[in-house]
């Protein structure tokens, strides 16, 4: 593997703090994503929930890391303030060299049309809208031409394969094509990462190796990948695997580290 | 995101729900479609006044001097009838005095009317507005005889009963007759037909054909006034300068006259056809209100039902706002979407109103004599309304849009 990959579990927060950096500090380029001490709270009438108690992750460029956890470990809530639809209580969030845990709402609108492309659970593709024009969405809202975005959403379309179902909107597609029209979406603008969550959880196990292997091949294209995920089988795809458990990282391995230690390759020889 | 862009999201949405989008801008496409009807009904009856009816009734570059005015509209307070109550009566000698005051070029009449019966041997007797009048009520008339011939000078020396007649009076009590030379009776005084007058067509389906004029000096005068006093004296001067001369030498003759001190107002009245439309004017300024405040009742309904379609559109649509936001749509780009959406829709149904509006002011005007003239000035009021409207609704549904956060929205069931 490549220099940034994790060579063992990194369970000691004081270890992930001397990759992560101290605050403050712009992170190394070399750095996509670097939360320093993220910290998210829901105040449910009262009762607080802690979601996040205080995330110290790096993800370097051309990673492609699952983050893993049981129901509640607090997942989607670290997907989200990665993804720039939710900001941290407290704690540092750097994307890109750019501190985005204190801006707007318009300018994390920004940071998300710029860096990142989502894949959902359930695709959020738009019903009315045919592929092709869902794909474009992204560049409708960077201002790029009609002309160029047509070519580039043609252009992504037919990186999934579906450059043939370009008129077809979503109610005529399966459950794969609609993923794999959200992942030509995610793609159109050239993100600085891919971000996944539960990219495989209303799909068939077929499917989701079909899905897996497009997630596959744009890591070796060199995409930088981030996939949140409760299922091992699907996490064991990724080549590092963050796990988390009460709103904390329990474990930070490789992939082959994950896989022996909860001894996964066992079950599928 | 272009406004280009916004449109054409706007336009999809109309498109896939017709239904739902024509009747969120009913309200809207109603009062677009009274407010052009109305306007454009009230712009040909304004035309129509100052074009024909104007010129019919009152002669070019002329005024009459009367008693009290003649159109009147609006408040008249009771003490201005009072006072115009009081007023002396117009007599002869105030129709020679002004008259020897006046210069050569300018032509004068007088003229005195009531209603009168008027019996032929072969129709219904009726009841007919008779004048008598000087010479001259022809020329400045600019009224020719279609058939027969017009008073001559020596019948209105000798006060002969002779009687022009109307086209309709001619129709009534002839029918299917010449009536040149027959026998009219005007309350029982017999006259003798010398001519026709040239059609003069209608206002408002009114008939300008049902009069008959006869002498000054004939019988019949005793009839429409009291002896020596005359309706109106009418002054013609050759141009609009020469008219508003021989007002001011009227004037001074008159409130010499009447021996009124210069702080005393005229105790007369000099209506010229700006009178007339002065009284238009007044009608029309009714008409307008009434024709802008109908529609304003329509569009506030109108926006208060887009309002509500708009909110509810928001609702259905939260799970598409919160993927555009996730997608990088600002908050700005949301807002403009649903309110180009919003005025898109009321624009729309605004120029569907306009075009029926038209068609409803032709139609008026082709089943009933109100005219109709669209004022094109009102086309693009009647859509930059509907556009305003449109915006005004839509400003709350489309802040409560683009406040909405995008992770509540996206989990939003569908
Ligand atoms: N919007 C919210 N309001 C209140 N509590 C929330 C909200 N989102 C998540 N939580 C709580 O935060 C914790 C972590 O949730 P989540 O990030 O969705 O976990 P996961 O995706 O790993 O299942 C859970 O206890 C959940 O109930
Ligand atoms: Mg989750």
């Amino acid at each position: 593997m490549n220099s940034t990959s994790v060579e063992a579990p990194l369970t000691e927060t004081a270890e992930r703090r001397v990759v992560t950096g101290t605050a403050g500090a712009t992170p190394e380029s070399k750095w996509v994503i670097v939360t320093r001490g993220i910290k998210r709270e829901y105040d449910m009438g009262g009762e607080v929930v802690r979601a996040l108690r205080g995330v110290d992750l790096a993800i370097a460029r051309n990673e492609y890391v699952a983050i893993m956890g049981p129901s509640g470990s607090g997942k989607s809530t670290l997907m989200n303030i990665v993804g720039c639809l939710d900001t941290p209580n407290a704690g540092e969030y750097w994307l890109n060299g750019q501190l985005v845990s204190t801006m707007s709402d318009d300018a994390l609108a920004r940071v998300r049309n710029k860096e990142i492309g989502f894949v959902f659970q359930t695709f959020n593709l738009l019903p009315r809208a045919t592929a092709l024009h869902n794909v474009e969405l992204p560049l409708v809202y960077a201002g790029v031409s009609s002309d160029v975005r047509r070519r580039r959403a043609k252009e992504a379309l037919e990186k999934v394969q579906l450059e043939n179902r370009m008129d077809h909107r979503p109610n005529e597609l399966s459950g794969g094509q609609r993923q794999r029209v959200a992942i030509a979406r995610a793609l159109v603008n050239d993100p600085s990462m891919l971000l996944a969550d539960e990219p495989t959880g209303n799909l068939d196990s077929q499917t989701s190796e079909e899905i897996m292997r497009v997630f596959e091949s744009l890591a070796d294209s060199g995409q930088t990948v981030v996939m949140v995920t409760h299922e091992p089988d699907i996490a064991q795809h990724a080549r590092r695997v963050v796990v988390l458990r009460d709103g904390l990282i329990s474990t930070d391995d490789t992939r082959d580290a994950f896989v022996a230690r909860i001894g996964l390759g066992t079950q599928h020889a | 995101m272009s406004f280009f862009q916004a449109i054409r999201i706007a336009l999809e949405t109309i498109r896939v729900q017709k239904l739902k989008s024509f009747f969120t801008v009913i309200g809207v496409m109603i009062g677009v479609t009274f407010l052009i009807a109305v306007v454009s009904i009230v712009a040909g009856m304004s035309r129509y006044m100052k074009d024909d009816l104007i010129g019919k009734i009152i002669a070019v570059n002329s005024f009459s001097l009367r008693r009290t005015p003649d159109f009147q509209v609006g408040d008249v307070t009771q003490a201005t009838r009072n006072e115009w109550r009081r007023r002396p009566r117009v007599y002869e000698a105030d129709v020679h005095a002004v008259a020897a005051a006046l210069p050569a070029d300018v032509l004068w009449a007088t003229e005195s009317s009531e209603n009168l019966n008027v019996e032929s041997a072969y129709a219904r007797p009726r009841s007919v507005q008779c004048s008598t009048v000087s010479p001259g009520w022809f020329d400045i008339k600019r009224m020719g005889a279609a058939q027969g011939r017009l008073i001559s000078i020596q019948e209105y020396q000798l006060g002969t009963p002779v009687v022009v007649i109307g086209k309709d009076v001619a129709d009534h009590f002839f029918p299917n007759l010449n009536p040149i030379g027959r026998e009219l009776r005007i309350q029982s005084i017999p006259y003798t037909v010398i001519g026709v007058a040239e059609a003069q067509g209608s206002v408002f389906g009114q008939s300008l054909d049902k009069f008959l004029v006869a002498p000054d000096k004939s019988p019949l005068n005793r009839w429409v006034n009291p002896h020596s006093v005359v309706d109106a004296m009418i002054v013609q001067g050759p141009t609009d300068a020469g008219m508003r001369d021989a007002m001011e030498s009227t004037r001074a003759v008159m409130r010499a006259r009447r021996h009124l001190h210069p702080e005393q107002p005229d105790n007369f009245e000099m209506e010229t056809s700006e009178s007339a439309l002065d009284f238009w004017n007044k009608i029309q300024s009714y008409l307008t209100i009434a024709g802008v405040a109908l529609p304003t009742v329509g569009l506030v309904v109108g926006a208060i039902v887009i309002m509500n379609i708009m909110l509810v559109a928001v609702a259905e649509r939260t799970r598409e706002i919160g993927i555009r936001k996730a997608l990088g749509a600002r908050r700005r780009d949301i807002l403009n979407q649903f309110l180009v959406e919003s005025a898109t829709l009321s624009t729309l149904g605004a120029a569907v109103g306009v075009a029926l509006g038209i068609g409803f002011a032709k139609l008026i005007a082709a089943l009933s004599p109100l005219p109709a003239a669209v004022a094109v000035w009102s086309i693009f009021v009647g859509v930059g309304i509907g556009a305003g409207v449109g915006m005004i609704a839509g400003i709350y549904p489309a802040s409560r849009a683009a406040l909405l956060d995008p992770i509540a929205a996206m989990r939003q069931e569908t």
